[in-house]
C-alpha cells in the first residue's frame, strides 16, 4: 500500500502529517517514507534515525563531441526544448533546459552528442526501528524536480518492494512535479485548511488526483480557523473527510522545534488512527 | 519601473497575505503578478472587476494515429518517460506521462504520430477591486509548463506596468526553488523572503536564499509568526544578518492573517491600526533600498 501525502496549497501540513503517519504506522508494521518534496524536504528535521546510505542522483545531459560533429545542426531542430543553440561553428548545451530525453544523442548521424551523467540532486537514507527513511533534495539552481522524483521512486521499487505500507510527502502544488509523485500512490490524502485558499487549491487537487483515478480523502487541517465552506463542498463532492485536526496555538509551537506530535496531542492520534484504518480498508 | 519578487521557499508562510497588504499600499503606484500559477489565490482577496483573459499554449504532447501506426513498438522503445504502452496491439500515448520531447515523432518510421501545441492555461489582465492591475493565470489540471507560463504573466504585467507608466511590480511567486520560481525570479530588481519562524522555514530560507544568490538580486526577509520559537527566530535573525538579508521585520503569529483572507480583506483592510503601520514600514524600508 502506498500512500501519497499531498496538497494544492503549501504549508498546510503535508510534512507533519506524513512524518507522523509513518512513524506512528511504523509502532506496528515496517515502514517506507519518502520525502518528495526535493525542492525544499523537511522531513529529516522530525525524523532521527542512523544514516544508512548518502548518495548523488544523476541525470543524462548531451556534451558535445567538437572532433566528431558536422555541424549539420539538425539536433537543435529535434530539441523540443531549445536546449542546443547552434553558434556559427559551436553547438551549445544548455544543460537547464535538457529534459533528459535522448533525441538529439541517439538520432544525431556522427554521434557527435553522447550522454553523460550530471548530478542532479542527494538521496539520504535513515533507519529508526521499523521505519525507512527516504529524503531528496534537488541541487539548488536545477530547475526540474520531477527527474529527481522519478529517480527516487526507482530506489524505492528496488530496494522496498517489499515494504508494505510506503508513504510519500509530495511536493505542493497541482503541476508536474506534485504528479510525479502522486501517480504511483493507492492512495492519496489531501490536506488543506479551512480558508477559501486552502478550498481553492483544494479543488485543484481533487480535480488533478480524479484525473489520476487514484482514491482519496481529505484531512482539514487548523479546524476553527476561516469557515465551514470546505466542509460544504466535501459533501457536496461526496468525498470522504477522513480527520479534522484543530487550530491550536500548541501544534504550532511543537512543530516549529520539529517535535513529533502524535505523542502529545490526542486529536492528531486519531486522525492517524482514521487513516491508517481507512487506507487498510481499500487494501 | 522596479520589479519586487516575493518568495517563501516554504509554502503557508503568509506570503500571499503579504503581498495583498503591500499591493493595498502600492495600489496608486504597482501593477501586481500572481505567479503561483499552479495554487494562484491573490484573486481571491483582490477580486477581479473584469478581465482580459487568453489561452496559453506551450509544448506538445504526442498523440498516434491507430489507423497509420504498424505497431513496430520503435516509439515506446525510444521514450525515456514510460509514455507510450502497448494495448490491443496498438500503441497508446498516456498523455499525463508524455513530455513532449517529440522524440517518438522524429523516429516513428509510418509517420503515424503528431504533436499538436498544448493549451496550458489561461492567463488574465484584470482590473482589480483596489483599482491597480493585477495579472493572474491558472494552469490546466495535469498541465506542464508552469514556468513558461509564470514567464508569460512576467512579460505581460511588465508591459502593462511600462503602459500605466507605474513605478512597481509587485510579483507573488511560488514555493519550492525549481522552474516557477527560477522563472519568476528572472529579472528581478530586488527579492522579499517571507519566512515563518519554525525549523522547516529556516531550512528552506537557506536552500531559496542559495539560489536568490546565483542571480545576484539583493534581498530583504520578513519573520512571520516571529513569537512561535524564539530560539529559530534569534537563530534565523543571526543567519540574516551574516549573509547580509535585510530584516524588514518581525510578524507576531496573528489570527488575522486566516480571518482575513475568509473575509476577502487585505491584512490593512481587516485591521487598519495594527497592520498599516506594519506594512508601511516596510514598504518604505523596500523603496529605500531600491
Amino acid at each position: 500500500m502506498r500512500i501519497a501525502i499531498a496538497s494544492g496549497k503549501g504549508g498546510t501540513g503535508k510534512t507533519t502529517l506524513a512524518v507522523n503517519l509513518a512513524l506512528y504506522a511504523a509502532e506496528f508494521e515496517p515502514v517506507l517514507l519518502m520525502d518528495l518534496d526535493v525542492e525544499e524536504p523537511n522531513g529529516s528535521i522530525f525524523v532521527e534515525g542512523e544514516v544508512q546510505s548518502e548518495t548523488a542522483i544523476y541525470r543524462n545531459v548531451p556534451q558535445w563531441d567538437q572532433g566528431a560533429c558536422t555541424l549539420c545542426g539538425k539536433c537543435t531542430s529535434w530539441c523540443a526544448y531549445n536546449a542546443l543553440l547552434k553558434l556559427g561553428d559551436t553547438i551549445l548545451v544548455m544543460p537547464n533546459l535538457c529534459h533528459s530525453c535522448f533525441a538529439c544523442s541517439e538520432l544525431c548521424p556522427v554521434q557527435a552528442l553522447p550522454m553523460i551523467q550530471e548530478s542532479m540532486g542527494k538521496l539520504l537514507h535513515l533507519q529508526r526501528g521499523k521505519l525507512n527513511f527516504v529524503e531528496t533534495k534537488l541541487d539548488i539552481g536545477l530547475e526540474q524536480a520531477s527527474p529527481l522524483i522519478a529517480e527516487s521512486l526507482r530506489f524505492a521499487d528496488k530496494h522496498f518492494q517489499n515494504t508494505g505500507m510506503q508513504i510519500l510527502d509530495s511536493p505542493p502544488g497541482t503541476a508536474c512535479a506534485m504528479i510525479s509523485a502522486v501517480k504511483t500512490a493507492d492512495f492519496v490524502v489531501l490536506i488543506s485548511e479551512p480558508t477559501p485558499f486552502g478550498l481553492h487549491d483544494l479543488k485543484l487537487a481533487v480535480e488533478t488526483i480524479r484525473q489520476l483515478n487514484i482514491p482519496f480523502g481529505v484531512v482539514v487541517n487548523r479546524d476553527g480557523i476561516g469557515n465551514d465552506d470546505i466542509y460544504e463542498y466535501l459533501q457536496q463532492e461526496d468525498i470522504v473527510l477522513l480527520a479534522r485536526i484543530p487550530h491550536q496555538r500548541r501544534i504550532a509551537e511543537l512543530y516549529s522545534q520539529g517535535r513529533l506530535l502524535y505523542k502529545e496531542v490526542e486529536e492528531i492520534r486519531t486522525a492517524l488512527q482514521n487513516i491508517l484504518g481507512y487506507a487498510k480498508e481499500l487494501r | 519601473m522596479k520589479e519586487i519578487v516575493i518568495i517563501s521557499g516554504k509554502g503557508g508562510t503568509g506570503k500571499s497575505s503579504i503581498c495583498c497588504a503591500l499591493a493595498h499600499l502600492w495600489k496608486e503606484d504597482a501593477v501586481i503578478a500572481d505567479c503561483d500559477v499552479d495554487a494562484a489565490d491573490m484573486h481571491l482577496i483582490l477580486h477581479p472587476q473584469s478581465s482580459d483573459s487568453k489561452d496559453f499554449f506551450s509544448g506538445v504532447k504526442a498523440i498516434i494515429d491507430p489507423k497509420v501506426c504498424s505497431s513496430c513498438g520503435l516509439c515506446a522503445s525510444v521514450c525515456r518517460f514510460d509514455a507510450i504502452r502497448k494495448h490491443e496491439g496498438k500503441y497508446l500515448v498516456n498523455e499525463l506521462d508524455c513530455e513532449g520531447c517529440a522524440y517518438c515523432y522524429h523516429i516513428c518510421p509510418t509517420g503515424a504520430i503528431s504533436i499538436p501545441e498544448q493549451n496550458v492555461g489561461q492567463y488574465h489582465i484584470s482590473q482589480s477591486r483596489l483599482g491597480c492591475t493585477l495579472v493572474h493565470a491558472a494552469l490546466n489540471i495535469g498541465a506542464e509548463n508552469s514556468g513558461k507560463l509564470v514567464s508569460k504573466v512576467k512579460s505581460e504585467a511588465r508591459h502593462q506596468a511600462k503602459l500605466e507608466n507605474k513605478e512597481f511590480l509587485l510579483v507573488d511567486g511560488s514555493p519550492g526553488i525549481g522552474c516557477p520560481v527560477i522563472a519568476s525570479l528572472s529579472g528581478a530588481h530586488f527579492v522579499v523572503l517571507v519566512t515563518e519562524v519554525s525549523k522547516s522555514g529556516l531550512s528552506d530560507l537557506k536552500r531559496v536564499w542559495e539560489l536568490v544568490k546565483k542571480f545576484k538580486i539583493p534581498g530583504a526577509c520578513i519573520l512571520n509568526k516571529a513569537d512561535i520559537n524564539p530560539d529559530i527566530c534569534k537563530e534565523m535573525k543571526e543567519y540574516l544578518h551574516k549573509e547580509k538579508i535585510l530584516n524588514l521585520g518581525e510578524i507576531p503569529y496573528s489570527e488575522d492573517f486566516p480571518a482575513a483572507i475568509s473575509m476577502g480583506k487585505t491584512l490593512i483592510e481587516q485591521n487598519e491600526s495594527t497592520w498599516r503601520p506594519v506594512f508601511e514600514n516596510m514598504g518604505n524600508a523596500i523603496k529605500e533600498k531600491i
